[in-house]
């Protein structure tokens, strides 16, 4: 018998050990539906009742922040998509604001409403898949598919606007690689119409549903200091009730000229959470329709900025003229030319607190580029949360934290 | 302000500081470290939201453990960073004899020494967050290649799970 064996043998009969004829060990993950991506939890059941939770992450590492290391500033948008992929261009977004604050860059005004639009569009879609995908774990399979149509709008306007469905990489650093097109606005008015229509047929089906409550009433909840220590941002953290939203308490991209309002919750349970993200959407409507009219305000105008040391020339330029060819060159052969310093910038993710710590030393690449990604505080909690609870909680507990594993692990 | 507060209570403990684009930067000595942190953690600055580290292979002190951290109340945002030499250990904020103010350190704390080798005294499981625990190297360190040196990245990778190497967080 080879060693290896041996040792397996070893560790079958350590758990029977463990499991002391009441325990019995589940392996929940890597590949579950209720995991939704590659996550494991090793669980340590009692009965039904979970004595202890173990939480396993990694399967998805793939060494984004190593990457970026070797990637030019422009390069590492589209490893941005690869994190949050139910909301990649919010991402996108994250971004490029973290390197234009490192450069102190203005963006152009449309370019700005745009990436507002597109945030909250994003939003719209993360939250459905949200509150969808958990309702279906926990057995109401009915709300998701009303609300997928809209999801896929959502998803036929990205194609729209950056050509691509999820992995987006529509920004550039200095504004967006494109204007949106004209065959845009009509279906996105159309999506601002039948959308509170969906959201208000998946609350005539959940939220006074009473199979529901008792799912997810009191489970999962806890309390705002609780939640601050471990350090829980968006959604789920404002269910606590911390009114904490980026874009009110810090705003950027010009969130402060826009009227919408913070959904708060007050126990932090499931129910809560379900609740704060359902109010969210409506409050990203109304974004995207003031974002809507003030892009007819505005009128056309340049996307990006009209400096070719940090933004691509338009390509007829560089068909046509040679000085536009010269930058073009150099910008994919030299890069940016970076100042030498380091920032944070953060952005409120449908998520929570999505945060890019650039590290430059004026070179082409960036010398360490961290992704704070907003669901590993919170799923660090995990274990904890659902020590004593039933095995059914853990599901709930696991839908309504959102957790994405492109995100998590990175 | 809180800078001015801590060079008030503890003067000399902020051994360099910057102000780029606006990101409040100091720089703490390790000894230093928990008292600076006890000191904001009662000037409001309550939400850790982020620990990571920066490689250096040329300084004396290889590494910069960056933390961040953010005062709900006035939106205020303070960057600290510790330099560490390699091999040193870093006082954990979710040690034994702390409060638990920073429960979130945990996984933080785990990914740091995952990535970049730095231990954390006290933290009470200290094992590798991102990769498995049999692997080589730590991945962010300046001098790990890219492409991970072996294409597989398995050449010890035989152990089957125990239960014991990968012991469970209470």
């Amino acid at each position: 018998m080879s060693l290896s064996n041996e040792a397996a043998l070893d560790s079958i009969a350590a758990t029977i050990r463990a499991s002391d004829g009441d325990h019995m060990i589940v392996n929940m993950g890597p590949t579950h539906p209720a995991t939704h991506g590659t996550l494991r939890i090793v669980l340590e059941l009692e009965g039904e009742i979970i004595a202890r939770a173990t939480p396993e992450i990694g399967y998805l590492h793939r060494g984004v922040e190593k990457l970026g290391e070797h990637l030019s500033y422009h390069q590492f948008v589209t490893l941005t998509d690869r994190l949050n992929y139910c909301s990649s261009i919010m991402n996108n977004v994250g971004y490029s604001q973290a390197v234009e604050k490192l450069l102190d860059l203005e963006i152009p005004e449309r370019a700005r409403v745009i990436r507002v639009l597109v945030s909250e569009l994003a939003r719209v879609a993360d939250h459905i898949v949200c509150v969808g995908i958990n309702a279906v774990d926990i057995g109401a399979f009915t709300a998701f598919l009303y609300l997928f149509k809209q999801r896929e709008t959502v998803y036929d306007l990205f194609e729209m606007s950056a050509g691509q469905r999820l992995h987006t990489s529509f920004t550039r650093v200095g504004g967006l690689f494109r204007d949106l097109p004209e065959d845009f606005f009509p279906v996105a008015e159309r999506f601002l119409e039948e959308c509170p229509l969906a959201i208000d047929e998946l609350e005539k089906l959940l939220t006074r549903n009473p199979i529901w409550h008792d799912r997810t009433k009191g489970v999962g909840a806890l309390s705002p200091e609780d939640a601050i220590s471990w350090g829980y941002t968006g959604p789920c953290l404002r269910a606590c009730g911390v009114p904490q939203d980026l874009r009110k308490s810090q705003p950027y991209l010009g969130y402060e000229q826009y009227d919408f309002d913070i959904p708060v919750g007050t126990t932090g349970d499931v129910f809560d959470r379900y609740l704060v993200r359902v109010e969210e959407m409506r409050q990203s409507l109304r974004i995207i329709r003031q974002a809507l009219d003030k892009l007819r305000e505005i009128g056309p105008g340049p996307v990006i900025v009209d400096n070719y040391k940090i933004a691509l020339p338009p390509k007829e330029k560089v068909y046509t003229r040679m000085e536009s060819l010269i930058h073009h060159f150099k910008l994919i052969m030299h890069g940016i030319e970076m100042p030498v310093g380091e920032v944070y910038s953060a952005t409120e993710a449908a998520n929570g607190e999505l945060g890019f710590y650039i590290v430059s030393d004026g070179g082409k690449n960036p010398y360490r580029i961290r992704v704070r990604p907003p669901c590993l505080p919170i799923f660090s909690s995990f274990g904890q949360k659902v020590r004593g609870r039933l095995l059914a909680d853990a599901v709930a507990e696991l839908g309504a934290m959102n957790i994405i594993a492109g995100e998590l692990d990175r | 302000m809180v800078i001015e507060h801590i060079d008030e209570q503890l003067p000399g403990a902020i051994t360099d500081r910057h102000d780029f684009r606006g990101d409040a930067t100091i720089v703490v000595a390790k000894d230093d470290f928990l008292k600076v942190v006890d000191l904001i953690f009662k000037d409001g600055f309550q939400l850790l939201v982020d620990i990571t580290a920066v490689d250096w292979p040329d300084r004396a002190e290889r590494f910069d453990v960056v933390y961040h951290w953010l005062n709900l109340a006035t939106q205020d945002r303070l960057r600290i960073k510790v330099p560490v030499a390699d091999g040193l250990a870093l006082p954990s904020l979710v040690g034994p004899d702390l409060p638990p103010h920073f429960k979130t350190a945990d996984w933080f704390e785990r990914e740091v020494f995952d990535l970049f080798g730095i231990p954390f005294e006290g933290h009470p499981n200290l094992t590798r967050l991102l990769t498995w625990s049999d692997f080589q190297g730590h991945a962010l360190r300046k001098d790990f290649p890219l492409d991970g040196g072996d294409p597989f990245c398995m050449a010890d990778s035989t152990a089957p799970y125990t239960g014991q190497s990968h012991p469970v967080s209470e």
